[in-house]
């Protein structure tokens, strides 16, 4: 152990805990920056409203079939109810990243969540 | 025609790649939690040929190693290969700057961790640009340079140890 000690030299320990401590600070950069901050909940395509995720709400949006119930809480939002038949959107529960989306088709209802920066997902391409 | 003259630098120089690829293939064995996630040994002879016999030979080993590499583990020119090969050019790049840090403070550890860290960053940056268009993919990027740190310490050790153990020597198989 301490042969291999003797082979590392001053400047190698501060390149080692200067990288260590980039690699801590990267971790906060990483996983929060890209952190929900509004939900976008949209019917028939408009924006219904845009709401910060920091509060708990409910919101009631009317469609063709009937009401879809949103509930947003602070980080994450979900589609509580809604009146379409095969409730893909309901099922889809929490949605937490920036990008995720649930979209209840029949009743033209949609909530997508936004981070800081615009991102895209899989149907942008 | 011309006839290829074999000097005692290509035989290093092929003799240092086939340790290279064999590290490699090594590697491609370990069994890793992540896609990108990999000791990368053949770093090891990387780092010792540039403190042995400088850049330019460590250039010629590491693209050899990629080539050579990549057919063996059949990946030539899959989307695997350039990131291979963006990595391996990249961390070159940065090795052939950090060189010229003084030696008597900065040795192969310093070395090998800064070339993981540049072989890391420019895979993210090439994948992000080409293979998956997303921000997500840098979702990962702690988790890619904590292991690259470790790693890179790692192979640092290594070739500062065969460094120590092995006097310099002009013999191919150094």
């Amino acid at each position: 152990m301490k042969s291999w000690l003797a082979l590392i030299r001053p400047g190698d320990w501060l390149v080692v805990l200067g990288s260590a401590a980039l690699v801590g600070a990267s971790i906060p950069v990483f996983w929060q920056g890209g952190l929900a901050d509004r939900a976008i909940i949209r019917q028939e395509g408009r924006i219904f409203a845009e709401v910060d995720l920091k509060a708990s709400k409910q919101f009631a949006v009317s469609g063709p079939l009937g009401t879809t119930l949103i509930a947003v809480e602070p980080g994450r939002a979900r589609v509580v109810a809604d009146p379409g038949p095969r409730q893909y959107c309901v099922r889809q529960g929490w949605l937490m990243r920036p990008g995720e989306i649930a979209i209840c088709a029949p009743n033209r209802v949609s909530v997508q969540i936004a981070g800081r920066t615009r991102v895209y997902d899989s149907i942008s391409y | 025609m011309t006839q290829l003259a074999v000097t005692a630098e290509d035989r290093r120089v092929a003799w240092l790649a086939t340790a290279a690829v064999g590290l490699s293939l090594v590697d491609a064995a370990i069994p890793s939690p992540l896609p990108g996630v990999k000791p990368g040994l053949a770093n090891i002879v990387t780092l010792v040929v540039l403190a042995r016999y400088g850049w330019a030979t460590a250039v010629w080993v590491s693209a050899l190693r990629v080539l050579a590499g990549s057919l063996l583990l059949g990946y030539f020119l899959a989307p695997g290969f350039f990131l291979s090969l963006t990595g391996t050019t990249l961390s070159l790049l940065t090795l052939g700057v950090a060189r010229h840090l003084p030696p008597r403070w900065f040795g192969p550890v310093s070395l090998s961790i800064l070339a993981a860290f540049a072989h890391i960053g420019g895979q993210l940056l090439l994948a992000r640009a080409w293979l998956i268009p997303h921000d997500g993919v840098f979702l990962l990027t702690p988790v890619f340079a904590g292991a690259a740190l470790v790693f890179g310490t790692m192979n640092g050790l290594i070739a500062a140890k065969l460094l120590a153990e092995t006097p310099p020597s002009d013999s191919a198989d150094a």
